[in-house]
């Protein structure tokens, strides 16, 4: 599908990759009903509190490091700033940048902004981060309540864009408009692509753009390796880097459920190659994402040899974890097609997968090139999984783990581990999302399964002080009883 | 109009989730759109001292999670759906319907949909908490409030020596549940039942229930939660002492026990033998702590700054100059004090102590206040006690930090609190914690 840069916003997944946020069955049975056209989206009459584009646009914007963001919003959509500060301090730590706080504010909607509109307040934003951070560039994240109200953000920025001298990009990302959060990166994408990106001065042959979140520099050694540089965006980049996104060699991404509108955006309109492959966690995904990245840069043979080299160099230590796992039980629960990926290494160290969750599924990614479909990478190789979609809700999962008890509960998502911890699960959440990557990868996530079972005693303890928040009955009802029809949630 | 606001340190009344939640076994129930509730959980709760789910938090909030079709069509058959769902899954004592800005501009009947779940006999209330409504504090009154018109029936009977207590509020006080605890040993220790409300072992809805029950309502806040002391004695005329400084260390806890002691009649000779006891501890600590403090070379704080809501600004400057000696620089309040209640506080700064006062600036911009910060000239190493946010000004300033208020992310806060005389104690060990660990 053709990214349209001509339009103001980026279209929502629900209509653009015919996402959905509710489903139970199995990955096989999945992918049949995509391929056969017979996949609905089942809403839930009961529902938790989910998540918004709004975090996610915000996510990808606020460590830019030379750039502000206003959200534009009552005070209460600020609610991650201070997450993001924390990770944009750690993150520069890390990385042996300046450390200080995150540029962003809020515009602070009132209610006589509900009745008059909120463009004086915006406008006020606008010049004030200008005068406080001076700013390369400066993002305008939207809200429900600039949504609903409808402050005309383009053309407020169209009245005081020339005055203060830089790009002031609207990130239309009202929290009410997707059910799928990862809509909100498609909006910060796109503003980046429409009024960031520029055409290439010229070409380099060595680098690669790598759209991630903020994860450790795993990528540097594996690309090191034949002869390629990283370009980790949007995280702790700077305009500077991102208006030159152009320049790459290639795009790759750590995960297509983030940067499919990016990798897309860039190869349709400034000529970079997006290298459209499954993710590359795992041994089969790693051996086809370093194939075809070879094959777009033309360094096939190195790529060979590294491949080579990589699993041979991991094979007495993986033996020896498949070893030592070889029939414990495993459940993960994680953003769309990192997900898969998780289940993919989970599945190499010979774990039982009795299950598997994400947030969401796109049922196709915007390149619609069936190689990067990591579902169908997944049940071609691994086989058939009990596998579900919710939009994290935590009555659906406590209700299937309580019955699956699996030996070891892997997340990705702050707040769903004490969910397994309060059932005795020997539980973590990865947050770096880099961690199982590449053939190394296996063996980091087989070191930390093992040392998760080795020790339970915190979450055994805590699961005989603590209780669940639900009714018997509810724990004694199908884990997906209350996924019904046509119900938001 | 509103001021931008960088550097929030609190947010909008939705907040006011995670009042409910402090209230043991009652769920909150949000229509709202989707990312509201884990939004406002990061803020208040998790990037605030690491405060975790609990019994309900978190992921586990039922939600309408409001889409195209709530806004469009309305909300109402949604929520009375996520209502009719929420009584079938949680396991709940008391439910509290909050409503989010989708909610509140679409203008959904919310008292309608509630109205039927209240007459068929379930606990639950409402309360409209759409974000541009007010900030967290209004949505912590608020909220209280909904629960007092709603749900709470005329005692019997009066229980001679209960008290209910209104003082920090759940979650954005990170030390909330260490401050409530100290608050009702103190007052039990000289006789009083305390009925403290929130927080763990608290008595959830039974609790609640005995409101109308207490001798008196004791307000321990400059100004947050006067509405519903107020509240309280219109609907149930129930007395009310308001004591508008958060007793840190001696010199005011004991002060808050002979004010509390004397308004509910208890025996003089009680209180003060409670007092001697407790300084004698107090005392022979802070004794302890004077070869450090008179001695040490490298620099002490010469001004403090506080940064942070009234009642901690308050709170911990008068127990810095009247317990500690030290003496004010600026002080910065950004609870957006009502206009109604900035006068008192402004005279409560002006006499810290004899001669101690200082200047006191409202204003919930954090930009502002690193301004103001900055423009100061510091003759001696500053000592900033506020928030995550504040540790650039403070290395800037080359002064010391503490964060003490939301966000702090710099610490992992369990049952900590600086309220009663082991309070102050800890924010003694605290405050110099910090200025030795920058010489390490």
């Amino acid at each position: 599908m053709k990214i349209d840069l001509d339009s103001s916003e980026a279209p929502i997944r629900e209509t653009r990759l015919g996402a959905i946020t509710g489903y139970a069955g199995s990955t096989a049975d999945l992918v049949e009903k995509i391929e056969r056209g017979e996949l609905v989206e089942r809403g839930r009459g009961f529902s938790q509190c989910s998540n918004c584009s709004s975090v996610t646009a915000i996510c990808q914007l606020a460590m830019i490091q030379d750039a502000a963001v206003i959200n534009h919003a009552p005070l209460g959509c600020a609610g991650d700033f201070t997450n993001f500060n924390f990770v944009n301090r750690s993150g520069q730590i890390n990385r042996g940048l300046p450390v200080r706080n995150a540029q962003i504010i809020s515009s602070n909607l009132h209610e006589q902004d509900m009745v008059f509109g909120g463009a004086a307040q915006l406008e006020k934003a606008i010049h004030e981060v200008k005068k406080r951070f001076n700013p390369k560039a400066i993002f305008i994240t939207t809200s429900c309540a600039s949504g609903i109200i409808g402050d005309d953000i383009t053309g407020i920025i169209d009245r005081v864009e020339a005055e203060v001298g830089v790009p002031v990009v609207p990130i239309f990302c009202d929290g009410f408009r997707s059910k799928v959060w990862a809509s909100g990166f498609d909006a910060a994408y796109h503003g980046i692509l429409t009024k960031i990106v520029k055409p290439a001065a010229v070409k380099r042959r060595d680098l690669i753009n790598v759209i991630t979140f903020w994860g450790e520099d795993v990528f540097g050694e594996l690309l090191g390796k034949i002869g390629l540089v990283p370009n980790y965006v949007v995280p702790f980049s700077s305009i500077e880097q991102l208006s030159k996104l152009s320049e790459a060699a290639a795009t790759v991404q750590m995960c297509s459920t983030l940067g499919t509108y990016l990798a897309a955006g860039l190869e349709q309109h400034f000529g970079v190659p997006e290298v459209k492959a499954p993710p590359p966690y795992g041994i089969a995904g790693t051996d086809a994402w370093l194939r075809e990245l070879g094959r777009v840069v033309g360094k096939e043979a190195t790529v060979e040899e590294l491949i080579t080299a990589e699993k041979a160099r991991i094979a007495p230590q993986l033996a020896q974890l498949r070893q030592q796992l070889a029939g414990y039980s495993a459940f993960a629960a994680a953003g769309a097609v990192h997900g898969h990926s998780i289940i993919c290494i989970l599945k190499e160290l010979a774990m039982n997968v009795v299950g598997g969750c994400t947030w969401h599924h796109d049922q196709v990614f915007d390149n619609r090139d069936c190689r990067a479909d990591s579902l169908k990478h997944l049940v071609d190789n691994y086989g058939d999984i009990r596998f579900s979609v919710c939009n994290k809700q935590s009555f659906e999962l406590v209700n299937l783990l309580n019955r699956l008890r699996p030996d070891v509960f892997i997340v990705r998502h702050h707040g769903m581990s004490i969910w397994g911890a309060k059932l005795g699960i020997p539980t973590f959440l990865m947050g770096d999302e880099h961690f199982g990557l590449g053939y190394q990868g296996i063996i980091n996530y087989g070191q930390k399964i093992a040392d998760t079972i080795a020790n339970p005693a915190y979450v055994k303890n805590l699961a005989k002080h603590s209780k669940l928040p639900y009714s018997d009955w509810w724990l004694k009802q199908e884990p997906f009883a209350m996924l019904g029809g046509e119900d938001n949630g | 109009m509103g001021e931008v606001i960088e550097q929030p340190r609190h947010f909008c009344a939705l907040g006011a989730q995670q009042t409910v939640l402090a209230i043991e076994r009652a769920i909150p129930i949000v229509h709202a759109g989707p990312g509201c509730s884990a939004k406002l959980f990061s803020g208040l709760s998790f990037c605030n001292g690491f405060q975790g789910s609990g019994y309900v938090g978190g992921n586990a909030i039922p939600c309408s999670n409001s889409g195209e079709k709530e806004v469009i069509f309305g909300g109402e058959e949604r929520l009375r759906k996520v209502i009719d769902g929420t009584l079938k899954v949680m396991d709940g004592d008391l439910f509290v319907v909050l409503t989010g800005c989708t909610t509140d501009l679409v203008g959904d009947d919310v008292g309608m949909v509630v109205g039927k779940f209240q007459d068929e006999g379930v606990p639950i209330v409402f309360a409209e908490t759409g974000g541009f409504k007010g900030n967290s504090y209004f949505g912590h009154e608020l909220v209280v409030r909904s629960i007092i018109e709603q749900f709470l029936e005329p005692a019997q009977e009066v229980v001679p020596g209960l008290v209910n207590v209104w003082a920090v509020v759940p979650n954005l006080d990170p030390f909330w549940s260490g401050n409530l605890a100290a608050i009702k040993t103190l007052l039990t220790d000289i006789g009083l039942e305390v009925n403290i409300l929130f927080g763990h072992d608290s008595g959830g809805r039974d609790a609640w229930k005995r409101i109308p029950a207490a001798e008196f309502n004791l307000l321990v806040s400059p100004w947050v939660g006067r509405k519903t002391v107020e509240l309280l004695q219109e609907k149930f005329a129930t007395p009310f002492l308001h004591y508008p400084v958060l007793p840190i260390g001696a010199s005011e806890t004991s002060r808050f026990l002979r004010t509390v002691g004397q308004f509910a009649r208890i025996d003089d000779k009680r209180v003060e033998e409670y007092i001697a006891g407790k300084e004698a501890n107090y005392y022979h600590y802070l004794e302890r702590a004077a070869d450090f403090l008179l001695e040490f070379r490298y620099g002490l704080p010469g001004r403090f700054f506080n940064v942070g809501d009234a009642s901690y600004a308050l709170g911990v400057s008068r127990f810095l100059v009247n317990d500690l000696g030290l003496l004010p620089g600026s002080q910065f309040i950004t609870d957006e004090t009502p206009a109604e209640y900035r006068d008192k506080i402004v005279a409560e700064f002006a006499n810290l102590a004899d001669n101690v006062s200082s200047e006191v600036t409202f204003t919930p911009d954090g930009g502002v206040i690193k301004n103001a910060l900055k423009s100061i000239n510091h003759v001696y190493q500053p000592l900033i006690i506020g928030s995550s946010w504040d540790k650039d000004i403070a290395a800037e300033l080359k002064g010391y930090q503490l964060s003490i208020g939301l966000p702090t992310t710099d610490r992992l806060i369990l049952d900590r609190g600086y309220v009663g005389y082991e309070g102050g104690l800890r924010l003694t060990e605290d405050i110099y914690h910090a200025v030795l660990g920058s010489y390490q």
